[in-house]
């Protein structure tokens, strides 16, 4: 499957044109929708690109809650099923100034609330490499786009991992980079203290590309970071001898799992290969101990943060400026038919409980203390960044679970092994997943997460692994539709 | 006896180019939803960018309260419900407000009284509403304006106290040049909250809040009403209607309503806003701001009254308006008799800016024209009723004092031979009144009326007066 500078070749050497690249990814959207359900909206006109970026002319799609001028964004919920938003989000701006061209907008779990990728109000969203699994969420369509071939890169948003889960699920690169290094002016928020821009790709350095169009500081994004006028993509190739890198014993030490699944067994044997490959390259990697109480309180500390922010960033849809307008006799039944009406029942569970965690009896024993534990862990995560360069670790504790899977891993452990990548959201961490083979024909990921601001070096070491294992751009031969 | 408790809460919109949060601008407008962001309107994916002239402004007034100001300024959000909050929530100040623990000086009935002040936090506006019997209707012109309130303790102890109070804040928010405070376009509002005292000093009514209350003279009829009512509920045993809670202050009937009592209260859920980092106030910054800070009205007062020998009277009315306080004072700087400017300010300017609805730095009389011109009525070079004749034929004519009195050949004759040279020949022609003169009748006026018309009034009256007595006496 061809990455961004593939395709770049073949534009620039003639072979292809962008139009045609764009007929072929908009054919490919239509031929998989029914089945994989990766768009809210498939662009029909091709919009006009002037650029000479390396991203000019190359097709793209969006995540549905990225504001999006003129075109239809709907978070994949029923509150904003018409909303057509009047100004674009930054990352849209920036990619249109680039040339990249718009495919469509991706399906999400709703309000990018969810990891499942099958709570959008447009249906379910299914795994490429196996229809009756799940790709996983929130950022559900914009993986299912790359790892179907029908983008060579997408954009979504990661609050806990919505990326980088959904990346490992569909055996693609899915990277976050550190908080405030692309502005989320027009991101749709979730948790705005947690929320990402990031990107899937097909390969690490088209990670880089992806994102050194992205990033830069935002006057319309007060937490975006100055420019640090480096390009990431010419970093990725340094010589990494010497880098060190972590996990953490009690995440992936088999002695844990004496209950755990042959699937899950075999992924920690994958990630154990993975750290033989990383020294065999030239990495010096160590196991820390840390703490299991920590670990334990990372999933309750990030539901009760996101819950609460949630909560609070939602409350604009009343129906009242914008959206479907609800019914009653006064404004207080007014908007709460609209918001009764325009959510499932999932996000009204989310609302309720952000809403008790923020109130004043219980703001100090739950949100109060979620934060305390948040900055714990990311003193902890700094310490050990004082004499690491970056964390490993496996990316999911199973593979795709199915539509039908009882939740039976619901154990301590396993909510551990399955929730760690908050940690990269709870400091803000770069932070990339990639493919890290298969487990029963299905793909698995790794994940490393970096020193904040140090995206480049995070790449880097991605780049490095990424080339020893040889997992790049992964795609299945053929989808049946 | 009852002490009457009194507390205040006041809004004050701030005079910034753009809005708090967004890059609307920030003016009134005589048109709905005119100026209006993405931000104002609450659109999903929208943040705020906090506006640094006006959290600027906040920490200039806080010093001009006397307020400790925070090393780090902090937004937090207030989360309700309501049409004209679009976000569904307010940005607001509860952790690090720009100021605490600050007081004001007010004068009332010549007493001077300290009012401390609890904070002063910067937020933002909501939209405006307005309701037409089965519909409403929401302007967000006013969304998103950045919004002052000082919030006082319960120090203030009468509706006159309150009513000084709020125009002491007034002068003070337009010495600084923090806001336009002006009233008739909502840009000032209060909450007023009011309990009663025993002489013991313990409470003896709950607090009861009256909420956006949009004038000063509101602002004392709710509270007189509202003590009545307490007073009365007391007095005849009808505690169960003293309740803490919610009332609002109806104009025209001038009698406070039950709105929500204390248990139906919102909870906020106030939170640290995220999308807005700390922001770090250095003491650079801080000195800056202070050294913008002019000398204020009670200041001013206190220095007519004590430097220049003015009267209470005459110094408030000179104070009221910054730019007639800095005339005034300019002219002073240029030395002139501060008596003599104050008189002529408050009297002839005064009266003519009111008159033709002007500002004192848009007439042509500069304050070193206007000391020319006082110092040439001291000189007896023009009398004080030329003066003002002349004043207004600068203002009207654009020319200065000199040239003026030149063109209307005002110059006062001040030549004792010359006016001498008249009055000898007056008296030499009416000996009869020099002796009526002696027999006690008033002829005397006479030859000053002769003189006068005879020199066409520019005659000096006093050196007239003294030639003729000089030369009466001799004969």
């Amino acid at each position: 499957m061809k990455t961004i500078l593939d395709l770049r070749k073949d534009l620039d050497e003639k072979k292809v044109t962008s139009d045609e690249l764009f007929n072929e990814a908009i054919d490919k959207a239509h031929k998989y929708q029914d089945k994989f359900n990766s768009f809210v909206t498939i662009i029909d006109e091709k919009e006009e690109e002037k650029s000479d970026s390396l991203l000019s002319g190359i097709p793209y799609a969006l995540k549905d809650n990225f504001s999006t001028k003129g075109i239809l964004s709907t978070s994949s919920s029923n509150i904003l099923k018409d909303y057509v938003p009047v100004y674009s989000a930054t990352a849209y701006k920036k990619l249109k100034e680039a040339g990249a061209v718009l495919v469509g907008k991706a399906v999400l779990d709703e309000l990018a609330m969810g990891g499942t990728g099958t709570t959008g109000n447009t249906g379910i969203v299914r795994n490429p490499w196996k229809e009756e699994r799940q790709i996983g969420g929130s950022s559900a369509g914009s993986a299912a786009a790359v790892a179907l071939g029908i983008v060579p890169f997408s954009i979504g948003s990661d609050t806990g991992d919505s990326i980088r889960k959904p990346a490992a699920f569909g055996g693609v690169v899915g990277f976050k980079p550190t908080y405030g290094r692309i502005s989320r002016y027009g991101l749709f928020a979730f948790a705005s203290s947690l929320d990402h821009v990031g990107c899937f790709t097909r390969c690490v350095r088209d990670a880089a590309i992806v994102t050194d169009i992205l990033k830069g500081q935002d006057e319309r994004d007060m937490t975006s970071l100055p420019d640090e006028n480096i390009k990431y993509a010419d970093v990725i190739d340094k010589d990494i001898k010497g880098k060190k890198l972590f996990y953490i014993k009690e995440i992936v030490d088999k002695e844990f799992y004496k209950d755990a699944g042959k699937e899950t067994l075999e992924i920690l044997d994958k990630f154990k290969e993975t750290i033989s490959k990383c020294k065999s390259i030239g990495f010096e990697v160590e196991e820390v101990s840390i703490d299991e109480k920590l670990l334990k309180a990372i999933y309750p500390a990030y539901m009760t943060i996101s819950c609460a922010e949630a909560t609070s960033n939602n409350s604009n849809l009343t129906g009242i400026p914008f959206g479907p307008r609800g019914e009653g006799n006064s404004i207080n039944e007014i908007m709460f038919d609209a918001r009764t009406k325009g959510f499932s029942e999932l996000i009204k569970r989310r609302f309720i409980l952000g809403s008790y965690i923020l109130q004043r009896e219980n703001q100090e024993r739950l949100f109060k203390n979620a934060q305390r534990l948040r900055r714990v862990i990311v003193d902890k995560m700094n310490e050990l960044y004082k004499t690491y360069d970056a964390m490993i670790l496996p990316a999911s504790g199973g593979i795709a679970p199915k539509f039908d899977d009882e939740i039976d891993r619901m154990s301590d452990r396993y909510l551990i092994l399955e929730n760690h990548m908050a940690i990269g959201n709870f400091g803000g961490f770069p932070s990339i997943t990639i493919p890290n083979g298969f487990v029963n024909n299905m793909p698995i990921g790794i994940n490393i997460t970096g020193r904040v601001f140090e995206d480049g070096l995070t790449l880097n070491i991605a780049n490095k692994i990424e080339e020893a294992l040889g997992y790049k751009g992964l795609i299945k031969e053929e989808y049946d539709v | 006896m009852y002490k009457v408790v009194i507390g205040l809460e006041v809004h004050c919109e701030v005079k910034t180019n753009s809005k708090n949060f967004s890059y609307a601008k920030n003016t009134y407008s005589e048109y709905p939803n005119e100026n209006v962001d993405t931000v104002d309107i609450g659109l999903p994916g929208v943040l705020p960018i906090a506006n640094k002239g006006a959290f600027e402004k906040s920490l200039k007034m806080a010093l001009a309260l006397n307020c400790k100001t925070p090393d780090i300024v902090m937004f937090d959000r207030k989360n309700y419900y309501y049409p004209d909050l679009p976000k569904g929530y307010q940005i607001t100040q509860e952790t690090k407000p720009v100021g605490v623990n600050g007081y004001v000086m007010i004068n009332v009935g010549g007493e001077d009284k300290k009012i401390y002040i609890n904070n002063i936090h910067l937020e933002e506006d909501t939209a405006s509403l307005d309701h037409f019997g089965t519909y409403s209707l929401i302007d967000y012109n006013r969304a998103g304006v950045p919004l002052l309130e000082t919030v006082t303790e319960p120090c203030i102890n009468s509706a006159e106290e309150a009513l000084t109070f709020l125009e002491t804040l007034k002068g003070i928010f337009l010495y600084t040049d923090v806001s336009e405070a002006r009233t008739d376009r909502g840009q000032m509002r209060c909450d007023v909250n009011v309990n009663l005292k025993n002489e013991a000093d313990e409470y003896i009514t709950p607090k009861v809040e009256m909420k956006n209350i949009n004038s000063f003279n509101n602002v004392k009829l709710a509270i007189e009403s509202e003590v009545k009512r307490q007073i009365e509920c007391l007095e005849n045993g009808n505690t169960s209607e003293l309740i803490q809670e919610t009332r609002r202050f109806d104009e025209q009937t001038l009698k406070t309503y039950r709105m929500r009592s204390k248990a139906d209260a919102v909870d906020y859920k106030y939170y640290i806003e995220p999308n807005i980092p700390p922001i770090k106030i250095d003491d650079e910054l801080i000195k800056n701001i202070k050294s913008e800070i002019p000398m204020l009205q009670f200041e001013r007062i206190e220095k007519y009254m004590k430097d220049y020998g003015l009267s209470r009277y005459d110094s408030e009315i000179l104070v009221k308006d910054k730019k007639v306080s800095d005339y005034f004072e300019e002219t002073i700087k240029l030395g002139v008799n501060a008596k003599s400017s104050s008189n002529f300010i408050t009297t002839i300017i005064l009266g003519y800016l009111n008159k033709n609805e002007l500002s004192i730095d848009t007439i042509y009389l500069t304050p070193k024209m206007l000391v020319e011109l006082i110092n040439m009525v001291d000189a007896g070079e023009i009398s004080s009723k030329q003066s003002k004749e002349v004043f207004f034929k600068c203002v009207e004519d654009k020319k200065e004092p000199k040239t003026v009195v030149k063109e209307l050949g005002l110059t006062q004759i001040t030549d004792d031979k010359t006016i001498r040279d008249i009055a000898v020949k007056l008296l030499d022609e009416r000996p009869d009144l020099i002796e009526d003169h002696r027999k006690g009748k008033n002829t005397f006026d006479y030859f000053v009326g002769q003189i006068m018309k005879q020199t066409r009034g520019k005659a000096n009256p006093t050196l007239t007066r003294d030639i003729i007595n000089e030369e009466m006496n001799k004969r």
